[in-house]
């Protein structure tokens, strides 16, 4: 792998930069692995990573039907946080925050995580008390975040209007500092890269078409559109599709798959300094570093798995960003997209073992998995090896649905989040 | 934003509906004998299919009534939608 340093830079340079080699191979797939990622996401990419580095398991195959980050992992806002509610989500967040801070380092490419803060509006009494109630628990989960007036509100983030002029005015908001953005696209490819360094086979173009099992039920092997692979382990990180890839090995997930929407703006010059999100209003919105305004509607109310939606939800979204910031009536939208999102009853993730020997998933992140990449790729790594959950995501099981040990941060935001 | 027939009140659009979710999950007769498991499958376990989905609709701001229907959730289009009570139709697409 070559290395990206200042230096190595100016080496280049000496030769017009066209020293440069991919990135990551394009190997053939071979016809067997110690294990098996169907879905080349931030998610997938990076537990094969963590797989190779921690683990010590390099035979091993990342399979992605399309190209690598072209499903969630460049559809989404790019909105990072970790201020849930309850104690089992506030580690497994967090524990991605954490990753998150020391990502470029790790893979020595600059993932641009920017720690610019996030700031979530409330607008009613409601809200208010919700909220104070998120500060007071994530603090004693050692999780940062701060109740702001509206005034501070606005001092923290200009643009923001408080006045008493719109339908549901800005009564003050909870600041976490330590959230941000981060460079959807340099995720998926910084862990591709360093997977591939360690000699994970990354196979696009390369879809999944059904689980081989053996008598015993455990996965022997997939067959996909470029052929058998046997392997003994399979982790699935598929998203919006979880329900039909598990459904090849039989096993039934508590899932339904929605289009959700974002849009971004023509690019302009800096003007909005952190993340603001109001799920109140239905409004989420970031600048990118291109310049670009980077808003985030809500799902369509029905499944689907169209990577559309209607256009009365995008709408809906923008009739808020114009009330909260009066300056950006006049823009124009550039584009606007849709993906497909897997959400679980209580809005938290699945990060487990299956009642499948060797089969392994990682689904449910709902409206808000890119912020949980590190997390949930890390430990989904731990689970594959070790065939066992980390202490972090022992509580994100399937049988919990059964059990009754439901993790409801639907119940805790009141809204998809 | 879809149109919807609503099979009391005829086409409408999408923001007159609600969504009710997967169809012809029947409510158990016996509860009383369904263990844990039964129950998570009664509640929480869906099919999510991708591809032709029998599902609930309310035409809350109209008729106020539930019907079914089945959409193909690859396109969106409907392609029967029928009341409450009668059986999923036989639609070729069914099969898939």
């Amino acid at each position: 792998m070559q290395k990206f340093s200042a230096f190595e830079l100016f080496r280049q340079g000496l030769s017009g930069q066209t020293g440069w080699k991919p990135q990551w191979r394009s190997p053939e797939p071979k016809q067997a692995y110690d294990a098996v990622i169907i879905g080349g996401g931030g998610h997938g990419l990076g537990a094969a990573y963590y797989l190779a580095k921690q683990h010590g398991l390099r035979n091993i195959a990342v399979l992605e039907k399309g190209w690598i980050g072209g499903g969630n992992t460049g559809r989404n806002t790019t909105i990072i946080r970790s201020n849930y509610l309850f104690d089992e989500s506030a580690g497994l967040y967090d524990h991605s925050v954490k990753l998150w801070e020391g990502l470029s380092q790790e893979l020595n490419y600059n993932v641009m995580f920017s720690q610019r803060g996030v700031l979530m509006l409330a607008h009613t009494v409601h809200d208010v008390q919700v909220f104070k109630r998120h500060v007071h628990a994530n603090r004693a989960n050692g999780v940062d975040n701060e109740w702001l007036t509206a005034e501070e509100a606005k001092a923290y983030c200009p643009p923001l209007n408080i006045s008493n002029n719109m339908r549901y005015p800005v009564l003050g908001g909870a600041l976490q500092r330590r959230g941000g953005t981060a460079r959807h696209d340099a995720v998926a490819w910084g862990y591709a890269r360093g997977a591939d360094a360690l000699g994970v086979d990354i196979i696009e173009n390369c879809e999944v078409t059904a689980i081989r099992r053996s008598a015993s039920g455990a996965v022997q092997a997939v067959e996909t559109t470029r052929g058998v692979i046997r392997t003994p382990k399979i982790g699935v990180s598929a998203a919006g599709h979880t329900s039909m890839v598990l459904g090849m090995a039989g096993v039934r997930l508590p899932l339904e798959s929605y289009p959700l929407q974002a849009l971004v703006s023509e690019p302009i010059k800096p003007v909005f300094p952190c993340v603001v999100m109001s799920n109140t209003i239905h409004a989420y919105i970031s600048q990118s570093d291109k310049g670009e305004l980077v808003i985030g509607a809500g799902t369509d109310i029905y499944t689907s798995y169209t990577q559309r939606g209607g256009l009365h939800i995008s709408q809906h979204t923008l009739e808020a960003i114009c009330e909260l910031f009066p300056a950006f009536r006049r823009m124009k939208m550039l584009r606007n997209w849709g993906g497909i999102v897997d959400v679980t009853p209580d809005r938290s993730p699945i990060v487990a073992k299956t009642p499948v020997a060797g089969l392994y998933v990682n689904c449910g992140w709902g409206t808000g998995g890119f912020k949980a990449t590190p997390g949930a790729a890390h430990t989904l790594a731990w689970t594959i090896a070790r065939d066992e959950p980390h202490p972090i995501n022992a509580p994100f099981t399937i049988e919990r649905f059964r059990d009754g040990h439901l993790i409801d941060e639907a119940a805790a935001a009141a809204v998809a989040h | 934003m879809l149109l919807i027939t609503c099979p009391y009140c005829g086409p409408r659009p999408e923001i007159e509906f609600a969504y009710g979710g997967q169809a012809h999950i029947a409510r158990p007769e016996r509860p009383v004998e369904l263990d844990a498991q039964d129950w998570a499958e009664f509640l929480y376990m869906r099919t999510n299919p991708k591809g032709v989905h029998a599902e609930r609709w309310r035409h809350t701001h109209g008729c106020a009534r539930f019907f079914n229907a089945l959409r193909d959730t690859t396109t969106d289009q409907f392609i029967a939608t029928y009341r409450t009570g009668a059986p999923r139709p036989d639609a070729t697409e069914t099969a898939r």
